[in-house]
């Protein structure tokens, strides 16, 4: 699995760090997402799913 | 606009149990066509969205606006109070997102954090004086809502002695049954207030929000001070009576479910799963979360046509049984993630972390400093706000 994200897309929610505070963090620029690891360990790969779902903006993309 | 109102259940509907959907909720959601036809305060048809993906598609899909959505809010006072509103929730992206960017670093949750040593004081020094009272006493007026007033000005580094004065004014722009013209006098008046506030903070600034705002955005000229102005009026009205109302209406749940709340005094990290399901469960927003088709959209089972607005607000979504298995049942160890209690969408509530961590806070000292908490009075006494939000309106408690 490898994370992407559309920066452009995002609010600053947090959702992502919420669910997932391994993979995720905020700019301290700008409050946009970071992603800490791109390719998620099969152990994250269920908490990189969980962030998905919960990202209000679109933001996060995860491909196979 | 759908031709014929006359069948149109009116909305917002009563409720039979204060936390639990309207039935006309509930009917209209399990029916074949779950986004249905209602009528508003003056006779303008809505669209009420029912299903949990119905609202996440609403709240989160481009077709859908929030501009002119105050013309499906739920009362005329609502309607006023949201068509002045001039701040970044009134637009779309990529309006919004660029004003929504010039904010969303100081509400990480990184940065929220650095509150807490602040906020576990303001809540400690709240209870001292609740608790060195007269018992029993109202924890919404003694508790709740001061915590949320107290954080809330200390965020934004304005004086606790206004709060009174100002919430007073934001309440005119809650209720749903106040007049107009006071609604729209009431948000000159904020404008006004924050317009002195900026005057003083750039004379003297401090420690918070709004002398950093007032640096970084108004004073390099990247916002006009009336984009300013706009931007503080919504912070300073929107984390007040929101929490407060959490806190104040969350212990009432918790005392109503003895079980859990046992469970959560002997087991402290389950404080966030537990504030997590109270902003499931008690979805204090049933309406004024609104949308305005750009184009025409078929949705649950409707040809939605451009222009029409919808009613998309979490209280609907929130009680799902698709995403939620009985949804009217309080169950602190339920999987909760993906609860739109802070609404969907670009639009999502950018101080959604330090909510969280008041209510963390708030409930944990609570729940620690009087463990003979107990409701004084017959519950079927209380009193319920189901006014903009859902709440109860005061708690008598003993302890």
């Amino acid at each position: 699995m490898r994370i992407r994200v559309l920066r452009e897309r995002c609010v600053g929610a947090g959702q992502c760090v919420l669910s997932a505070p391994q993979l995720f963090d905020q700019s301290d620029d700008d409050g946009t997402v970071v992603v800490l690891n791109e390719t998620p360990s099969p152990e994250d790969e269920p908490a990189a799913v969980a962030a998905l779902g919960v990202c209000p903006s679109g933001t996060i993309r995860l491909d196979p | 606009m759908p031709e014929s109102t006359v069948d149109a259940p009116h909305f917002p509907a009563p409720r039979t149990h204060p936390f639990d959907p309207p039935q006309l909720v509930s009917e209209l959601r399990e029916s074949a066509c779950p986004v249905g036809r209602v009528s508003l305060y003056d006779g303008t048809p809505a669209w009420l969205v029912t299903r949990y993906d119905d609202v996440r598609t609403v709240l989160g899909d481009a077709r859908f606006s929030t501009v002119g959505g105050w013309r499906f809010q739920s009362s005329a006072s609502r309607a006023a109070a949201e068509r002045a509103e001039t701040s970044f929730t009134a637009m779309d992206p990529p309006q919004h997102t660029f004003y929504r960017r010039l904010l969303t670093r100081h509400f990480t949750v990184k940065r929220v954090e650095l509150l807490r040593p602040a906020i576990e004081t303001i809540v400690g020094s709240t209870l001292d004086e609740f608790l060195a009272g007269p018992r029993p006493a109202d924890l919404v007026s003694g508790v709740a809502l001061p915590i949320a007033s107290r954080t809330m000005c200390h965020v934004l580094g304005v004086p606790y002695e206004d709060h009174q004065w100002y919430e007073e004014r934001s309440e005119v722009r809650s209720l749903l049954d106040a007049d107009p013209a006071e609604a729209e006098q009431a948000t000159q008046d904020l404008l006004d207030y924050v317009d002195r506030l900026i005057e003083r903070k750039l004379r003297s600034p401090g420690d918070d929000l709004t002398s950093r705002l007032t640096a970084e955005l108004l004073e390099p000229g990247l916002v006009t001070r009336a984009e300013l102005i706009a931007i503080l009026r919504l912070l300073l009205t929107a984390g007040h009576e929101t929490t407060g109302t959490m806190i104040g209406t969350g212990v009432l749940v918790l005392l109503q479910h003895p079980g859990q709340l046992d469970a959560l005094r002997r087991d402290p990290a389950l404080i966030g799963p537990a504030v997590e399901e109270l902003l499931r469960y008690l979805s204090i927003l049933h309406s004024s979360i609104v949308r305005v088709a750009t184009v025409d959209v078929d949705l649950g089972g409707q040809r939605i046509r451009a222009g029409e607005g919808l009613i998309a607000a979490p209280a609907q979504a929130n009680k799902d049984p698709r995403r939620f298995p009985q949804p009217d049942r309080f169950d602190i160890r339920r999987d909760t993630p993906g609860h739109v209690a802070f609404g969907f969408g670009v639009h999502q509530c950018i101080g959604q972390a330090i909510a969280r961590l008041e209510m963390k806070i708030a409930l944990g000292q609570v729940l620690d400093r009087l463990p003979a908490l107990r409701l004084a009075c017959d519950p079927a006494e209380l009193l319920y706000e189901t006014s903009n939000l859902i709440g109860v309106h005061a708690l008598p408690v003993t302890w």
